[in-house]
């Protein structure tokens, strides 16, 4: 037993390095861990008391001193949905083109470097892009339409990669099965490897739809404004909206002080909203994942 | 065998990129026999199987040379629809590989692309091609559950019926009983058996013993080349080249 045993020489050492970077490595989770904690606990704690049943169905009043929240509530939701309109199809699209019929090449490289530079643009200078072609070119104005469109651009990528990498696991073995029964391209992707990749697609795009309804900056020239005094009735109307309530409750206004719970609040209200997509989307998809 | 082969191929090239997997293979295959193609791994076996139904056409860089014929007609002609080809030449993997679907649906599938909407007809039909693939009994009265829950050898017989449904008249078989146990193989080779009556068969296969068991023709590869095909029992008990009666004996491979 003496050869494999426990004892002296280089082993001792070798463990311990390895315990100190496996430290090192659970630190680094914890940190991650204990940040989101952190920031969840400290909305909660200053905002729980701003939310009640008023505050979520009725709108600001008192110069936003009182009230609720409601037309910023309605105001996210209606970009969400419209910028998910926007992106999905075009998104699912360009996704099945990349994935299955584009042959590599020049052409394939240049719109695959488009697209990862599309994600990297700032959020801020999307909303200039927006406010400029949107807004003044197309003539839009100041609109639901204008900043869905803006944060359907910004959400694009994240459409086209989480549909990507759900198209990718989808097996080669059914698509050369259904080819060898005589089926065309544009069956076989329609008949078996989107109904396969649908539950990845559904998953990037409550990612996406989460995303969207956090940004600030896109919609801050393009569709949300300070104040509406009634919910949109069309998609041309200006709209209050989560984020930039909060901006504005925080920075501009006259009662910043007297507002700050309802900041909070409204901060608590996004932030529950967020991760709440984030979170069905995670476990929608580690359910996927444990299936196959 | 003196009436003209259902398919053949001419003085057939094949090249990956720049390299050259197949090198002038002239083989006949005859209507309603079991054609076994055998050789060590990288002799070309698959590669071959899969120029019949033009499948290798789904790798990019890949290049065919000389003739491929079916019915006297080449395939490889730009003016051969590919997926009306495919109808007519089916093709069972080497890892059973049905779609996430009911066994109805598995089976249904090569009806509906090709148009088929009838209820009747396509119940008729996946029930005529499941009792050809022997697996009627086991799966009748489950048709709607998933493929997904057959066992590995039931779902190679799904995916030999749902090949089946379409009617072809030549099946390639990429060693379909290779991810099997033993029993299983052994439905599937009784299967091949009963299936040579109404289809020509071609069937690559490792095992040397099975295509023995299964075929009526064996041909020899190797490096890409086609060494001796003959009639099985003369190959395996007379072969003509040494390098044939080598690998046969398993001096090497």
């Amino acid at each position: 037993m003496n050869r494999i045993n426990n004892s002296g020489g280089v082993q001792p050492r070798r463990k311990a390095v390895q315990g100190v970077m496996f430290g090192l490595f659970r630190v680094s989770a914890a940190i991650n861990g204990a940040a989101l904690l952190l920031v969840v606990y400290f909305l909660v704690a200053r905002g729980w008391r701003a939310i009640n049943w008023t505050f979520l169905t009725q709108p600001p009043i008192d110069s936003m001193t009182r009230g609720g929240i409601l037309p910023c509530i309605v105001g996210t939701l209606c970009l969400s949905v419209g910028a998910i309109l926007v992106a999905l199809p075009i998104g699912v699209a360009s996704a099945i083109y990349l994935n299955e019929y584009a042959r590599p090449g020049r052409v394939v490289r240049i719109i695959r470097l488009g697209i990862n530079n599309l994600a990297g643009v700032p959020s801020v200078v999307f909303g200039l892009f927006g406010l400029a072609f949107f807004v003044v070119y197309l003539n839009m104005g100041v609109s639901i339409v204008a900043g869905a469109l803006t944060l359907g651009a910004l959400t694009l990528p994240v459409i086209i990669g989480s549909t990507e990498e759900a198209l990718r696991a989808v097996p080669d073995t059914y698509r050369e099965a259904s080819l060898g029964l005589g089926a065309t391209k544009w069956q076989t992707i329609y008949r078996v490897v989107l109904p396969t990749a649908l539950p990845g697609i559904l998953t990037g795009t409550i990612l996406g739809i989460s995303r969207a309804a956090g940004e600030t900056a896109p919609i801050m020239f393009t569709a949300a404004v300070f104040f509406t005094p009634s919910l949109p009735t069309s998609i041309f109307d200006e709209i209050m909206a989560l984020p930039y309530h909060i901006y504005v409750l925080a920075t501009a206004g006259t009662e910043i002080e007297a507002t700050r719970p309802l900041q909070y609040g409204t901060s608590l209200v996004l932030i529950v909203l967020v991760l709440g997509l984030n979170l069905i989307a995670i476990v929608y998809r580690s359910r996927l994942r444990r299936k196959r | 065998m003196n009436s003209s082969p259902k398919m053949s191929t001419q003085d057939l090239d094949f090249y990956y990129g720049g390299s050259q997997a197949l090198s002038g293979i002239t083989l006949d295959f005859h209507e309603n026999q079991v054609t076994a193609l055998i050789g060590p791994s990288g002799c070309g076996k698959s590669t071959l199987l899969r120029c019949l139904n033009r499948m290798n056409d789904l790798i990019p860089y890949t290049r065919a040379e000389g003739k491929v014929l079916l019915d006297g007609d080449n395939i490889y002609d730009p003016s051969v629809d590919v997926v009306t080809l495919r109808r007519h030449v089916g093709m069972v993997f080497q890892k059973p590989n049905p779609f996430p679907k009911t066994i109805f649906e598995n089976v249904a599938y090569g009806l509906r692309v090709n148009g088929v909407k009838s209820k009747d007809f396509l119940t008729e039909r996946v029930e005529t091609s499941l009792k050809q693939a022997a697996l009627w009994d086991e799966v009748k009265d489950r048709l709607h559950d998933s493929a997904l829950g057959l066992s590995g050898g039931q779902q190679q017989r799904l995916c030999i019926a749902r090949a089946m449904a379409v009617e072809p008249e030549v099946l390639l078989m990429d060693e379909p009983a290779s991810a099997l146990d033993p029993i299983a193989t052994l439905k599937i080779e009784e299967l091949i058996h009963e299936l040579k009556a109404s289809y020509t068969i071609i069937i690559v296969t490792h095992n040397m013993q099975q295509a023995a068991r299964v075929s009526d023709v064996t041909a020899f590869f190797y490096l890409g080349e086609l060494i001796e095909v003959d009639r099985t029992e003369t190959l395996f008990t007379r072969p003509k080249l040494k390098q044939t009666s080598d690998y046969i004996t398993g001096r090497f491979g």
